[in-house]
């Protein structure tokens, strides 16, 4: 690995004013990514610029009514240990407890598995369904977007130069829904997604008022599949739709092979992924309300 | 028989067992020197390429470099020159050329350099500022491949194009025994590359002596073969060397084969200071042996009472980059459980675009078992038989000649199969649908090959024992046992202690099984010395002639003395008792292991889960039972993830994509329930306490009994190892 | 090479003092600079779990933090877990069950599942495998690891209600 310099600026406007000024900085949060691409080389730093100091990077903070924030550099054991979000929104404590394994999680962040951008990435489709959106912090001020639209290409995102994350955003959860995220992996643990599935439905009257549904590893980024989603709208949720919004998003994958997967079994995986995880996400808008 | 024991059989805690808890234990990576510098290896990233220039000097001008070498460093290797190591022989040139290659590159990770520096960052800068220029050439990746006309060539010296060896065993009529049949099942089955995966990275320390001496650290199998295979690589005499071996973590194998020991003291030589190399787990993936991939037919014949008329088998083994696939070991074990009148073997090594393979517990022998086990399972469905039943009417017994040769002294197999019938899982009803239970068994040589021990007796009774074999799973314990029985002691009071190769007389490699067979054997007979002049000073402390030894002490007329009374008075009858042995044992025990799994199968995503599993095996006798469940447990994990989901996974250009834990996929703890053994004791006549030796027949039935278990559970009978979700589904 | 950084921390209960490089690794400081090698590397980028130790509240693989990161901390190792010449109940459980083979992946195992007791006093063979999916042992199969920790557990915690 070559050698670079390191920083852990206090605060939110000297890490962007210290971002601005090094253009090769790389930014670490909880390094279970960065520190693995510094040393294969895959990625080069003559800056480090750890990001853990920022009190709002920090934060967890939910309210009823303004839903959940997530500091960017959250390590995934405070959320899986944290009381508001597992009674509000326990998918997101499951997928936090299937990044990596144990230790993986004392260091991993939400925001970090955002920023990496990852096309497997478990958080993301999660996070889509969720209806989230990260705020951004650079030289020209902050702005939201959403998650969906975060990632732009296998590694990349709408980080532009200068700015980071700051949080992760999520809506309160409405009344008789439900969410969850599946993944195929070969082992039990510790494995890479060769399809993972996000849903979240809610119903009204026992009707699917609304859903949405995203996919990891089978296209160049996350993929948000709106039409899946919009086909359960005004159904009940019967077998056979959740098999229809299942075929929808397998329809928009595009996987490719590699070795954790060729393409047709990725396709295979993508129907029966999508079906399970809208069936959890029901039962869950079922059951916790 | 039955013998009752005092100490063997039992379950003492480890000798080394606190050193290795408190963190205290030293590994070959833990090693501090002074002036310690550190290395690093550059490697080839195309799998087969001529290399037209190398030029090394931005890597020698770069500040904190003290060396750079290349193979032009090290002396040419005659052509012919043999090298033992300990499991099978290799030639020099092929060593040396698996060391730093020369001329051409062979398999994507080969290396091509090294450098020392004064920190492992400055010398990976360094490393990656070498210049190499190739001329990449076609590369091929499995046997059938290269053996096919127009195949690249590797090797333009060998006789056969990339065929290194065939091999051919036959026996009985062949033709006559089919003709006998009435069920015959013929099937192919293809296994993929797969790695020991031990924990430890390979490391080495070595310091070049301006007096011409070198001192090797290292993790090693065999302290002794490391010596000598790197003195052979050096060319210098093997009393030149000393190896000092550290703690190992985990070899399985592939901790036998030298790769950074002559790079460090070559680095050392030239740079005047001792060098540390250090594996990283890619280089562990794509620079060291792992086990051959191989494709493996098997014909039987069998007749309407089930026994078997005929067999045949072929056998292409991926050799990797030289020659020496484990085809051999594989032949031979193809058919070694069953008791078969006609067959007909062959065996062909390959040399293939992959790193040189090396030993993986039981080399080769999963890879054949595989075909013959799930060959017979058709069998015993087509006839319907239970296929234990099948087994048992056909198993090898005192007497039974294998088709390479040997007749069988004792052997367990049909002890073995009856301990599967009875077994509780096997006994019991599977959970529900998708539910398959698979049976296999499988057979192990376990080797001989020197040992040496010393026992010196210490005046507080205890004994002191000097040994050389690498312990890798408890055999300082087990070994101690077999010195504590002898003596009449407990084995708290043996203190073992591995030493360097110029501090023990020569011992063979911790492989093969042999340790607790030939090393015991070694310490064995060191403590009959110790009990017989131990007598003799009683003899003189009494004035007797006769004294008899009994339980730990010592009695003549009525008088008595134990052990430790009688160590107390050594000085005093003519100074301290210190006894050695050197064995090289011919009374070799082979094992034969068995597996009983039951698999659930997710028919939508093709998903295999364990839920329960049963390992049998024949250990002979069992020192430490605990340690022998250890080796079964632990062959069992290792068979199964090379059945469900471990693979070397290659590009077309011969590039391992799946380098790293993280997409090897080795199992995990969630993976596995948990592994019940049964331990089947039949004594092994050529060892004094029956021992034949557990370390790896247990990893030869796991390929097979999944496959048999996952075609109970879905229909279908795979045809290539690992049968991971993907190939379940036929996506 | 970048110029050194004093990281003043906390190791087993004692404040040690160190000066690194930026790139080295907290795995690297341990063993190279403290001379603390009974923390292993087995494979550089998190997923072998043998370089595990605690960090302030909870456990990391340290071939994964940055020494300087450690600055402030409080870290405990393998070496930290016994109390004087007594061995802390897993590492006697792990003696007594047989738990180590080559013992490489052990010293991991030990902190990790020192963790998990600490979160669950009576953990179950599931979440006991779960906890410990991110420690690779490639000698035993984990069935013996598992029972010591559960013996451990039982060692430490009273027998579960």
């Amino acid at each position: 690995m070559k050698a670079f310099d390191y920083a852990a600026p206090a605060s939110l406007p000297e890490a962007v004013g210290l971002l601005a000024s090094q253009p090769s900085a790389r930014l670490l949060a909880g390094g279970t990514d960065l520190l693995v691409q510094l040393r294969s080389g895959r990625k080069e730093a003559d800056v480090v610029i750890d990001v853990k100091k920022i009190p709002e990077l920090n934060e967890i903070a939910f309210s009823p009514a303004g839903g959940l924030t997530i500091g960017a550099a959250v390590p995934c054991y405070r959320l899986t240990a944290d009381a508001s979000i597992q009674s509000h929104y326990p998918a997101l404590v499951e997928v936090a407890s299937w990044i990596g394994g144990t230790q993986i999680q004392g260091r991993a962040s939400l925001g970090g598995n955002l920023c990496n951008s990852a096309p497997s990435a478990d958080s993301i489709p999660l996070l889509i369904a969720l209806g989230a959106s990260a705020l951004i912090a650079g030289p020209a001020g902050s702005r939201s977007v959403p998650v969906e639209d975060f990632c732009t290409a296998p590694g990349r995102n709408q980080l532009a130069p200068g700015e980071l994350l700051v949080s992760i955003q999520i809506p309160p959860p409405a009344p008789f829904s439900g969410a969850a995220y599946l993944r195929f992996i070969p082992r039990n643990e510790m494995d890479i997604a060769v399809v993972g599935a996000g849903a979240a439905v809610t119903l009204s009257n026992g009707v699917i008022a609304g859903a949405r549904i995203a996919l990891s590893s089978v296209a160049p980024t996350p993929l948000y599949v709106p039409a899946a989603g919009e086909s359960l709208v005004n159904q009940m949720p019967t077998a056979e739709a959740l098999e229809t919004a299942a075929k929808i998003a397998q329809e928009a994958a595009s996987p490719i092979s590699d070795m954790r997967g060729s393409a047709a079994y990725r396709r295979h995986l993508c129907a029966v992924m999508v079906r399970r995880a809208l069936e959890l996400a029901v039962a869950r808008a079922l059951e916790i309300n | 028989m039955s013998t009752t024991y005092n100490v063997i059989g039992t379950r003492p805690i480890r000798h080394d067992g606190a050193d290795k808890v408190t963190g205290r234990a030293l590994y070959g990576a833990d090693l501090q020197l002074a002036r310690m510098i550190h290395g690093a290896v550059l490697r080839s990233p195309h799998a087969h390429a001529r290399i037209l220039r190398i030029d090394t000097s931005k890597a020698e001008a770069l500040p904190g470099v003290f060396a750079v070498v290349t193979a032009a460093d090290f002396p040419p290797a005659p052509a012919d020159k043999i090298v033992d190591f300990g499991e099978g022989d290799t030639l020099l040139s092929s060593l040396r050329g698996n060391i730093l290659a020369s001329g051409k590159v062979l398999y994507s990770g080969h290396a091509v350099a090294a450098v020392a520096a004064v920190n492992a960052h400055v010398a990976a800068e360094a490393a990656a500022l070498i210049e190499v220029d190739y001329e990449p050439l076609p590369c091929v990746l499995t046997a059938p491949e290269a053996m096919a006309p127009g195949a690249p060539i590797l090797h333009e010296n060998l006789p056969n194009g990339n065929v290194a060896e065939l091999i051919r065993y036959e026996m009985g009529d062949l033709a006559a025994g089919f003709a006998e049949a009435t069920v015959i099942v013929e099937r192919e089955l293809d296994t993929a590359t797969v790695h020991q995966g031990y924990i430890e990275p390979q490391n080495a320390t070595a310091f070049w002596s301006s007096d011409g001496r070198i001192h090797i650290w290292c993790s090693t199998q065999g302290s002794f073969v490391a010596r000598d295979a790197s003195a052979a690589v050096l060319d210098v005499p093997v009393s030149q060397v000393k190896v000092t071996p550290m703690e190992i973590g985990g070899g399985f194998g592939g901790k036998i084969n030298v790769y950074l020991e002559p790079v460090a003291a070559m680095l050392s030589k030239k740079a005047g200071r001792p060098v540390k190399l250090v594996m990283s787990r890619r280089d562990v993936f794509t620079g060291t042996g792992p086990t051959p991939g191989s494709r493996v037919r098997v014909k039987i014949g069998v007749n309407d009472a089930g026994k078997i008329t005929a067999a045949q088998a072929w056998l292409a083994y991926e050799a990797g980059a030289y020659p020496g696939a484990m085809v051999g070991p594989g032949a031979m074990t193809v058919f070694a459980c069953y008791d078969i009148e006609n067959v007909l073997i062959e065996g062909f090594d390959v040399v293939v675009n992959k790193p040189s393979t090396s030993a993986y517990r039981a080399p080769g022998a999963p890879n054949s078992a595989l075909a013959t086990e799930t060959v017979l399972d058709e069998i015993a469905e087509k006839l319907g038989i239970d296929p234990l039943e099948l087994r048992l009417r056909n198993a090898a017994k005192e007497g039974t000649r294998r088709a390479d040769g040997p007749r069988y002294k004792r052997i367990g197999c049909i002890e073995v199969l009856e301990a599967m019938k009875a077994s509780p899982q096997y006994n019991a009803p599977l959970p529900g649908p998708n539910c398959g239970r698979g049976v296999a068994i499988g057979f192990w040589f376990n080797a001989g090959l020197p040992s040496s021990a010393t026992l010196s007796v210490n005046a507080d009774g205890t004994v002191n024992l000097i040994e050389g074999s690498t312990d890798i799973g408890g055999s300082r314990t087990s070994l101690s046992m077999q010195a504590a029985e002898v003596l009449g002691l407990r084995a708290e009071d043996i203190h073992p202690t591995i030493v360097d190769t110029d501090s023990v007389g020569y011992t063979g490699v911790t492989g093969g099984s042999r340790t607790t067979f030939a090393t015991g054997l070694a310490v064995h007979d060191a403590a009959q010395m110790v009990v017989e002049q131990m007598k003799a000073r009683a003899a003189r402390l009494w004035a007797v002639d006769e004294v008899s030894f009994s339980n730990g002490t010592f009695s003549a007329n009525g008088q008595s003395l134990t052990f430790a009374q009688l160590a107390a008075q050594l000085g005093a009858t003519g100074g301290p008792v210190s006894c050695s042995a050197t064995v090289n044992p011919k009374g070799v025990g082979g094992s034969i292991a068995g597996l009983i799994i039951d698999v659930k199968v997710d028919p939508e995503t093709g998903k295999t889960d364990v839920l329960r599993v049963t390992s049998v095996q024949d250990a002979g006798k069992a020192i430490h039972p605990a340690y022998v469940e250890g080796q079964m447990q632990g062959g069992t994990a290792q068979g199964i993830g090379w059945a469900l989901n471990e693979e070397y996974f290659m590009d077309a250009d011969g590039d391992m994509r799946n380098g790293s834990y993280l997409d090897y996929r080795m199992p995990t703890a969630l993976d596995l329930p948990m592994i019940e053994t049964i331990i089947v004791e039949v004594p092994n006549p050529g060892h004094p306490f029956g021992v034949r030796g557990v370390g790896e027949a247990n990893i030869v039935p796991p390929l097979a009994a999944v496959a048999n278990a996952l075609y109970r559970a879905t229909g279908k009978r795979l045809n290539r190892v690992p049968m991971n979700p993907a190939t379940i589904l036929g996506l | 090479m970048s110029a050194k950084v004093q990281v003043q921390t906390t190791i087993n209960n004692e404040p040690v003092e160190f000066l690194c490089e930026p790139r080295q690794s907290l795995l690297e400081c341990l063993r190279d600079i403290v001379g603390l090698t009974g923390t292993k590397e087995g494979c550089g980028d998190g997923n072998c779990g043998s370089c595990t130790v605690k960090l302030g509240d909870r456990i990391v693989t340290s071939c994964l933090v940055l020494g300087v990161e450690a600055a402030g901390e409080s870290i405990t190792t393998v070496e930290g877990l016994a109390h004087g010449s007594t061995l802390h109940p897993l590492q006697k459980a792990f003696l007594d069950h047989a738990a180590l083979q080559c013992g490489i992946c052990t010293p991991g195992f030990l902190i990790a599942a020192d963790a998990l007791l600490q979160k669950h006093p009576h953990p179950t063979e599931e979440q006991t495998r779960f906890w410990l999916s991110n420690n690779l042992c490639r000698c035993t199969g984990y069935d013996k690891i598992i029972r010591a920790v559960q013996a451990a557990a039982i060692e430490i915690n009273g027998a579960a209600q």
